[in-house]
């Protein structure tokens, strides 16, 4: 499903590569964790996965996108097919809960029908039917956080990217908010969730992908956070 | 591509940034209302050239005692001049005007409304004149230089003179409006770019959300072309009412008494009318052109 193939990034401002000969490949439905300090790539990663940079050199594939030779007009179909969700949850303030998330869909041109088909059911998975006409001022972190997932995954995307999801949570909510990915993870979406939370990577023994300083130091299934620290 | 979903946002978007939409409007309508005048002396002009087209005249004044002594032009120094006149190059046809037909002239048709200064003229005030119609306007030098100089002969007035400097001075009004019009337009076109700019930044969390679950630039980007559009659009129409209301609030009192000379065309409702797609056109398409630019230049694809 992604494939990063020996890719490297440098960018104008640094000597030092933001990434360094990287090589990923992740399977359709698997559930992976990317961590590091600050500084190792982890967004950087991300972004070249959206097309939001481009690689200095290597090759990056997602589902059948070869994302590095991709032209411009054909990556809003890549991120049609790619959720992402934010750490401050970057929700739309003056929004409802349920304008939120529709509106991912209507940008995309979908029609009102399918919207007011799909939006219900999106909440219902994330529980937060009953809340649907709520603005975010009224919703507390970890609910906020369920509306920009349910907004990622309303259009079913194959992949699930999460930078940091849980990052401004308390551990009870981060625990809650990880339930959901799994469950959506469950469902066939393959996600790749970049994180700084020892707990939850210790807990769920999934795939864990260390980066530092731009390298791949550790790929290891089932894998804890610190290894013999 | 859902045509509500774009139009609430331009109409959003609008609405947001009120005051710079109310500046882009005003300095549309002035460069605009500026083209379409400037449109319009060039029509008037156009249409006077018509009226001057068959009055290609040359007028030579006789001396005072010849228009005393010579009504009919029978003798011979007046009989001379004439027939000289008929046979040199280009003349079309030759007149003679007498004092009394020259009053006749000036009571009728130029004092026409004075009865006052109607009264005062009598034969002795104008000369005898021949008017000489000419085929070829370029002839006048040549009459000047034969006949100037003529005994006989006091002046020579070349309408072709007055003309001219009727349409120099038509040119004049029409190169200082479209002058004017260009630097408001440039002004405009900075006004339209800031605009599109401030737009984008006001929205760049909607965007950047759109952007990210892959909207198409229809979505991100044409709101913002289209604000521009209507906005240029709604001073198009501004400046149009502008110069209907000036035309006939103005324009027609201001030039009545020209008018009624005959001197210039007149400009008529139906003008502006013709001038009006121009204006929608020009204003629409160089705002369409200064957003889609500013867009491509500054706004994240």
């Amino acid at each position: 499903m992604i494939s990063v193939k020996d890719v490297s990034k440098f960018y104008k401002a640094s000597t030092r590569p933001a990434l360094d000969k990287v090589s990923v490949e992740i399977d359709k439905g698997e559930f992976v964790f990317l961590i590091g300090p600050s500084g190792s790539g982890k967004s950087t990663f991300m972004q070249l996965l959206l097309k939001e940079e481009t690689p200095t050199s290597g090759d990056i594939y997602v589902a059948d996108f070869h994302v590095n030779k991709l032209s411009g007009r054909k990556v809003p179909k890549l991120r049609q097919s790619v959720g992402y969700v934010f750490q401050d949850f970057r929700l739309l303030p003056s929004k409802t809960v349920s304008q939120n998330v529709a509106f991912a869909l209507e940008v995309i041109g979908k029609s009102r029908s399918m919207i007011e088909r799909t939006v219900p059911e999106v909440l219902d998975l994330v529980g937060l039917s009953g809340k649907a006409d709520r603005l975010p001022n009224e919703l507390s972190g970890g609910e906020q956080q369920r509306v920009a997932i349910a907004r990622a995954f309303v259009n079913r995307p194959l992949v699930l990217l999460a930078d940091e999801p849980t990052g401004n949570l308390d551990p009870d909510t981060s625990a809650d908010i990880m339930l959901l990915l799994e469950r959506i993870n469950r469902t066939g979406t393959t996600v790749l969730m970049a994180t700084h939370d020892h707990h939850i990577v210790d807990s769920m023994r999934r795939r864990v992908v260390e980066l530092d300083l731009g390298r791949v130091v550790r790929d290891e299934a089932r894998g804890v956070y610190a290894v013999g620290r | 591509m859902r045509a509500s979903f774009i139009f609430s946002e331009v109409f959003t978007g609008l609405r947001r940034n009120i005051s710079m939409t109310v500046a882009m409007i005003l300095t549309t309508a002035i460069s605009l209302g500026l083209f379409g005048g400037g449109l319009l002396v060039v029509q008037m002009a156009d249409k006077t050239q018509q009226i001057f087209l068959d009055r290609v005249e040359v007028q030579l004044f006789l001396t005072e005692d010849i228009s005393a002594a010579d009504p009919d032009c029978a003798q011979d120094l007046c009989r001379g001049i004439r027939n000289d006149l008929e046979s040199a190059d280009g003349v079309v046809a030759v007149q003679y005007l007498n004092q009394d037909d020259a009053v006749a002239d000036a009571t009728d048709r130029v004092f026409k409304d004075n009865p006052e200064l109607a009264s005062l003229v009598s034969a002795e005030s104008f000369p005898a004149s021949f008017k000489v119609k000419m085929s070829d306007p370029d002839q006048f030098a040549l009459i000047n230089a034969e006949f100037s100089a003529r005994p006989g002969i006091d002046s020579i007035l070349n309408q072709r003179e007055l003309v001219d400097r009727l349409f120099s001075v038509l040119g004049g009004i029409r190169n200082a409006a479209f002058a004017i019009a260009i630097v408001q337009a440039i002004a405009a076109i900075f006004l339209i770019a800031n605009m599109v700019q401030v737009a984008a930044l006001t929205r760049r969390t909607e965007v950047g959300i759109m952007r990210l679950v892959g909207a198409t630039r229809w979505y991100t980007q044409l709101p913002f072309l289209l604000e521009a559009v209507v906005a240029s659009l709604i001073g198009a129409g501004l400046a149009i009412v502008g110069l209907f209301t000036a035309k006939n609030l103005f324009i027609d009192d201001v030039l009545g008494d020209i008018y009624d000379a005959n001197i210039v065309a007149r400009i008529s409702n139906s003008d502006v009318l013709l001038v009006t797609p121009f204006v929608v056109i020009v204003g629409a398409g160089m705002a369409a052109v200064t957003a889609y630019i500013a867009l491509r230049l500054y706004v994240r694809d």
